[in-house]
């Protein structure tokens, strides 16, 4: 399919459109915070949010997800239906998909919920004019106006957005809206300038392919005491994140005693003490140190050896988040000069 | 502020040097602009790292309850206090903290400010003087600071530490006005309905992070009730019965102990702001047993301690 534009009075109407047929999430206000919900109007779309405070990997990979509902020995999976949108999701979260595709969506090991999930969504990304100075995609080798993980990409061109279909479903998904129009060379030129200078203007260099030879032989380096020091051991960090995926699963059952309940599966963070707290009462990682050490070395070591990819996109919902302003960055820059 | 920051950067040096301390606690420039962050400091070179200014909001008295050895803080009346409270739970040893008071004039409200933005990002931003001036792309504006302190800041009793080793400056001067607790008696005022709508409302988007948690420098359980298995009190799924449980009993739990300096509501992520239970409880401390917390490190803490002249108006 050809690049199309669509005013910016109509993608409203393209999003009331989406939500006659389909279930539509996107970005919306709730108290301080901006999370991704359902719509039922497409105004109701908070499409001005440069980054939400929680990214959109909930709608993958829920905070609180039932695998099944068991009664004595008889159980049932429950199973979501009919395609949705997933609209205004920036390329850092597209990307970050990807990244979760790596253990929740292989062929050897599909996850049916996860993998549910993925099949039945359209993604509609939209690029970052001017991304927020905290961010760090680039340094990642992601772009403000990245592709990977996206069906549809908008570009904010001003007046009107340029509507490129990345993917075949992305195609299915605008096919019959005559809300759009042919781009024009122009358009897509203007696109194009749009991304290199966004790209451009986050000029970030953390050291990582050095950081990457490197951070294998750094477990027992003694730094890792002092750049979790001010760390509180919340897990803030690890819930707004996108990438990070470690869950628990608890039964929880109708009446105490009884056979019948569910089974589900939460998120869990490792840098909460119980998480590694062996039912001997031993924990092999005690304290923010070794906690810390686990997110880094998770991140940027055991993901590339075991996938080929690092599991961070350089979001910046870490140290946003972080109550004591804990920078990724800075912690990168200083293992790199290591 | 400039003027302060050197001499909190000199006491830091010379406290080092003559190895009196091991550790200095303050704060430096964050990576984020209107932030700091804590800073740890044990090289008497490093202390030009440290800085004060109504941006050092964290409350840093909770890295004692795990740091060994003598250790300085450069606290503002509310780091102070926690820091007492928890000297007089017998938490932390007096003798190994050497208390340095700052003068505070109550610490920036981010979420204030964000509303004064309306959405517009800031390029740049300081604190001088009483004043937040933030400049943009098209803007450059100012507003009073006293106009974007928290709740707990407005009504500060205690702005500068109510015992100490050494004080830099003058002590802030104290807050006259009489808190009346209007927030407390609105939300008194509604009906169960009204409440358990904003409770609704307002846990909402609680992640169950437990950042407010660990932010507190009161809440040190060695084990939270939350994370206890067996029994489990608590449901790890969302229910909001069970994050309204974990709030309502972290709020009473510090009942008697809070000294309201907010690092709770300013460390979630999510913006939830529940100071009001917070406040509710400071209130009937101090009107039931005339009691503030974190003010005397030798006396014995409220719930520990009972007098025939303690309120019975419970007995019926």
């Amino acid at each position: 399919m050809d690049a199309k534009v669509i005013t910016k009075e109509k993608l409203v109407e393209l999003l009331d459109q989406f939500i006659r047929d389909y279930e539509v999430l996107a970005p919306v206000r709730q108290g301080d915070a901006v999370v991704f919900g359902q719509i039922q109007r497409g105004s109701d779309a908070a499409l001005d949010v440069k980054r939400t405070t929680m990214s959109p990997k909930g709608a993958f990979f829920p905070q609180e997800e039932v695998l099944f509902i068991f009664d004595g020995v008889e159980a049932q999976v429950p199973t979501e239906s009919g395609a949705r949108v997933l609209f205004g999701v920036r390329p850092c979260d597209g990307r970050s998909l990807t990244v979760l595709d790596k253990v929740f969506d292989t062929a050897e090991y599909p996850t049916v919920y996860y993998g549910n999930q993925r099949e039945r969504t359209f993604v509609v990304g939209v690029g970052c004019n001017q991304p927020p100075d905290t961010c760090f995609c680039t340094a990642l080798g992601g772009e403000p106006f990245g592709k990977a993980g996206l069906d549809v990409l908008l570009s904010d061109l001003g007046d009107r957005y340029l509507v490129e279909a990345l993917t075949e479903k992305g195609e299915r998904l605008l096919e019959d809206s005559a809300l759009l129009q042919d781009a024009s060379e122009e358009d897509i030129k203007e696109g194009k300038i749009l991304a290199r200078e966004a790209r451009e203007k986050l000029n970030v260099d953390l050291h990582i392919e050095e950081l990457k030879a490197k951070l294998g032989g750094m477990f027992e380096d003694p730094i890792w005491a002092e750049i979790s020091m001010s760390c509180l051991g919340c897990g803030a960090c690890t819930y707004v994140c996108p990438t990070c995926h470690c869950f628990d699963i608890v039964d929880e059952l109708v009446e105490v005693g009884g056979n019948s309940g569910r089974r589900v599966r939460v998120w869990d963070s490792c840098q909460y003490p119980l998480f590694t707290h062996h039912a001997s009462g031993h924990n092999p990682r005690p304290s923010h140190r070794e906690r810390m050490r686990q997110r880094i070395m998770h991140k940027f070591s055991y993901y590339v050896n075991n996938f080929g990819v690092i599991a961070c996109v350089g979001c910046a919902r870490c140290l946003t988040g972080c109550p004591v302003n804990l920078d990724i960055r800075e912690v990168l820059l200083t293992l790199a000069e290591r | 502020m400039q003027d302060l920051t050197m001499q909190l950067r000199d006491t830091a040096r010379s406290l080092l040097r003559d190895g009196k301390v091991g550790l200095v606690i303050g704060y430096e420039h964050g990576s984020v602009l209107l932030r700091t962050k804590p800073c740890f400091v044990r090289n008497a070179d490093d202390t030009d790292r440290l800085v004060w200014s109504p941006l050092c909001e964290n409350n840093i008295a909770s890295y004692l309850l795990s740091i060994k050895g003598r250790t300085a803080v450069f606290v503002k009346g509310c780091d102070a206090r926690a820091l007492l409270c928890a000297i007089s739970e017998g938490q932390i040893r007096r003798e190994d903290v050497t208390i340095v008071a700052m003068p505070c004039e109550g610490v920036l409200d981010r979420r204030k400010l964000a509303e004064r933005l309306q959405g517009r990002q800031i390029s740049g931003g300081t604190v001088q003087d009483g004043k937040v001036t933030v400049v943009g792309q098209g803007f450059s504006e100012s507003y009073p600071l006293s106009e974007l302190l928290p709740v707990g800041c407005v009504h500060c009793t205690h702005r500068t530490a109510p015992v100490f080793d050494i004080r830099i400056g003058d002590a802030a001067p104290e807050i006259e006005a009489i808190d009346d607790y209007a927030d407390v008696k609105a939300f008194e005022a509604l009906s169960p309905d009204e409440k358990r709508a904003y409770f609704r409302q307002e846990l909402a988007s609680c992640i169950r992070c437990f950042a407010c948690r660990q932010a507190c420098p009161l809440c040190y359980c060695v084990e939270c009730f939350v994370d206890q298995t067996q029994p489990t009190w608590y449901h790890k799924t969302g229910d909001l019965s069970d994050t309204l449980l974990y709030h309502v009993v972290r709020a009473l739990h510090l009942a008697g102990r809070c000294v309201g300096c907010g690092a709770c509501s300013r460390a979630c992520p999510m913006g939830i702001d529940l100071t009001v239970l917070n406040r509710r409880l400071l209130r009937d401390v101090q009107e039931l047993y005339n009691y503030v917390s974190g003010l005397d490190p030798e006396a014995a803490p409220l719930l520990s301690a009972a007098s025939p002249d303690d309120p019975q108006e419970f007995i019926k």
